[in-house]
């Protein structure tokens, strides 16, 4: 394994579904003694959530910087209501910590000190990467749907201007956002009095097709995956192109031996393919690299 | 009352034409390739059609918009540069943008064009508006279908731009530029190539008692009973299966339009600049049928009649249609 792959850090993305504060603080207590470098802390998804949770925020953030963790905190995708909008100019308001940006209402308060950005906020390209580097972005989370080609290019970007790269290799892959809330939708409630029945399903709810055949997943107004990312096997030749992080997205599976398991593989102690069958106990689907080799985003390419 | 422009879809040069002549004060419309978001065989001009496109509008008092919003995957921005650089020698009246790249790339080659920012972009709210207006000089948003009309107020009231809002068409349950479900089927990506749903990937399988399946790549959208009507695969229209529901549902939505015709006096209250008309898919006669119709129900909101709402439903997709968000927030 290259020296880039041992160099590079391991991220944990923010929780994208709704679990009980309990079941959140031992996830986070839990990841306090994983092989992670970097924590990414917020809601999302859903603004209705944040109230449940937000007051933990700050013993959190203490408890993962003292177990040596950097630590960022999320915007929301989806900026709407006045609430939405109060909740992020609130975080970014918070001059002291490196926040993520993941709408453009976030970087209309970020622009001009630094900041990250985020998967949900669209970076295709290179210029569109040097432009927000130029405001200030210190690193960016690219998008699942890029294919190798345009990442390496980005890499290339990246190293130039001395930005942190970041892409997704575990975990459900966003696919869409909506206004309307689809787990609300599917209990026969609206999104104003939906009382967080997303709370059923902390992997995500599974739409499977007519036929049977599993396809998506709902979580609230977010559409991820059925499938599940793993580019364990493409992280070396990703580290090569420059990426420098890697970020897993939580689930349900044990999140210290998941990264375990990623860690193992950067610092070339064990082989991807015994990697790979060890990480499928953990995951909540079969696995999907579709979008990195340019294919459907659900396909899985074997190695070979 | 302030005049508002109406915004007509010209996905060919004769649809262009037909728009103009039923009454647009604008068209928009994009060039054959990925660099727009109706990048479906058989439509958008070339060149020389774009170049005769613009004399007609101009001719006739209405403006042409060009969009040019997709976005550019990492080392093929060239083709999105050449696409503006021709807009703009051209003389289209703006350009409609949703990259950042993009717009960077316009407001400083082109700093006197005028630039919109496409429903592409997804900026729902006055922050991200004015990020778009601080940055790159956007002179409209097209907001996106997800607003209810007390929203879009507020909106205006605190944005430096115009506002550009749909009024009819297609409806997207997915806040827009940022749904990969069709590249998760097909392989093809909506945000890079400009399509959604691509007909290539559309398969219609019929059975021995005559229920007709419609696929999306190899996934099952939906199916539909002998003598209901079939409708086109697209994923957020289809109908799936949960856990605790016992049988197939629209998870998203059901296959309706969009058509505010009577919310048209509110929308223009609401200081809406812009009215905009979805279907740069949709044949030279759609495009006559429902501009005429809405310009002749603009015209009698501004004289203060109350506007002759349009039967459009038989050109409506699924012949059903809805005020989507835009009614209120129930719909969420």
């Amino acid at each position: 394994m290259g020296r880039e792959a041992r160099s590079a850090k391991l991220c944990v993305g923010p929780v994208l579904f709704h679990w009980p504060a309990e079941k959140k603080l031992e996830f986070y207590t839990r990841l306090a003694t994983a092989p992670v470098d970097v924590v990414y802390l917020g809601e999302v998804v859903c603004s209705k959530r944040i109230p449940l949770f937000e007051n933990h925020h700050q013993d959190i953030a203490r408890l993962l910087k003292e177990a040596g963790k950097k630590v960022v905190f999320s915007t929301l995708a989806e900026v709407m209501t006045q609430y939405d909008r109060q909740v992020v100019a609130r975080i970014c308001a918070m001059h002291d910590e490196l926040i993520e940006a993941n709408d453009a209402a976030a970087l209309y308060h970020l622009s001009g000190r630094p900041h990250a950005i985020g998967p949900f906020l669209n970076v295709y390209n290179e210029d569109s990467l040097e432009f927000l580097a130029g405001k200030g972005a210190l690193h960016a989370t690219l998008p699942n749907e890029l294919p190798r080609a345009a990442i390496a290019m980005l890499g290339r970007k990246a190293q130039n201007l001395g930005m942190g790269l970041e892409v997704q290799v575990y975990g459900r892959m966003p696919l869409a956002l909506s206004a309307r809330c689809y787990h609300a939708r599917a209990h026969g409630r609206a999104k104003d009095n939906c009382r967080f029945v997303c709370g059923q399903d902390p992997d995500g709810m599974d739409l499977t097709t007519m036929e049977g055949v599993p396809f998506l997943s709902i979580n609230g107004i977010q559409t991820l995956s059925h499938a599940c990312l793993n580019l364990i096997r493409e992280m070396p030749a990703l580290a090569g192109m420059g990426v420098t992080h890697f970020r897993l997205s939580p689930h349900t599976g044990d999140i210290v031996e998941t990264a375990r398991l990623f860690r193992a593989v950067l610092d070339g102690e064990l082989a991807t393919t015994e990697a790979t069958t060890r990480l499928a106990a953990l995951a909540p689907a079969p696995f999907a690299n579709g979008f990195y080799h340019q294919r459907e985003g659900y396909k899985w390419a074997e190695a070979g | 009352m302030v005049r508002p422009e109406l915004v007509c879809p010209a996905g060919t040069p004769a649809a262009l034409r037909a728009a103009v002549d039923a009454g647009a004060d604008a068209v928009y419309c994009g060039f054959q390739n990925a660099t727009n978001a109706r990048n479906f065989a058989g439509l958008n001009f070339t060149l020389r059609e774009m170049q005769e496109g613009v004399t007609y509008a101009h001719e006739r008092g209405a403006r042409v918009l060009l969009a040019v919003n997709t976005f550019p995957p990492a080392g093929q921005t060239p083709a999105w540069k050449q696409a503006i650089e021709d807009g703009v020698r051209l003389g289209v009246d703006a350009i409609i943008v949703a990259d950042i790249g993009v717009a960077r790339h316009v407001a400083c080659a082109y700093p006197q064009q005028r630039l919109h920012l496409s429903v592409q972009a997804g900026a729902s709210s006055p922050e991200a508006i004015r990020y778009y207006c601080r940055e790159f000089g956007v002179k409209r948003v097209v907001l996106p279908r997800i607003l209810t009309v007390p929203e879009i107020k507020a909106i205006h009231d605190e944005i430096p731009c115009e506002i550009e809002a749909f009024i009819f068409g297609n409806i997207g349950m997915m806040a827009e530029g940022r749904c990969s479900l069709t590249n998760y089927a097909t392989g093809v990506s909506t945000n890079m190539d400009g399509v959604c749903s691509p007909a290539h990937a559309v398969r219609y399988e019929e059975d021995t008692r005559r229920n007709l399946t419609a696929r999306l790549g190899v996934f099952t959208i939906d199916r539909f009973s002998c003598g209901e009507q079939a409708g086109y695969p697209t994923i957020c229209k289809g109908r799936y299966c949960a856990a605790g529901r016992k049988s197939p549902y629209y998870a998203f939505e059901e296959p309706v339009s969009l058509n505010l015709s009577s919310l048209l006096p509110d929308l223009m209250r609401a200081g809406v600049s812009a009215l905009k008309i979805e279907g740069r898919q949709r044949s030279r006669a759609y495009v006559h049928a429902v501009v005429s119709a809405y310009r002749k129900a603009v015209d009698d909101c501004l004289a203060g009649r109350p506007p002759l709402l349009p039967d459009l439903l038989a050109l409506t997709e699924g012949h059903r249609e809805t005020r989507g968000a835009f009614g209120g927030r129930r719909w969420r």
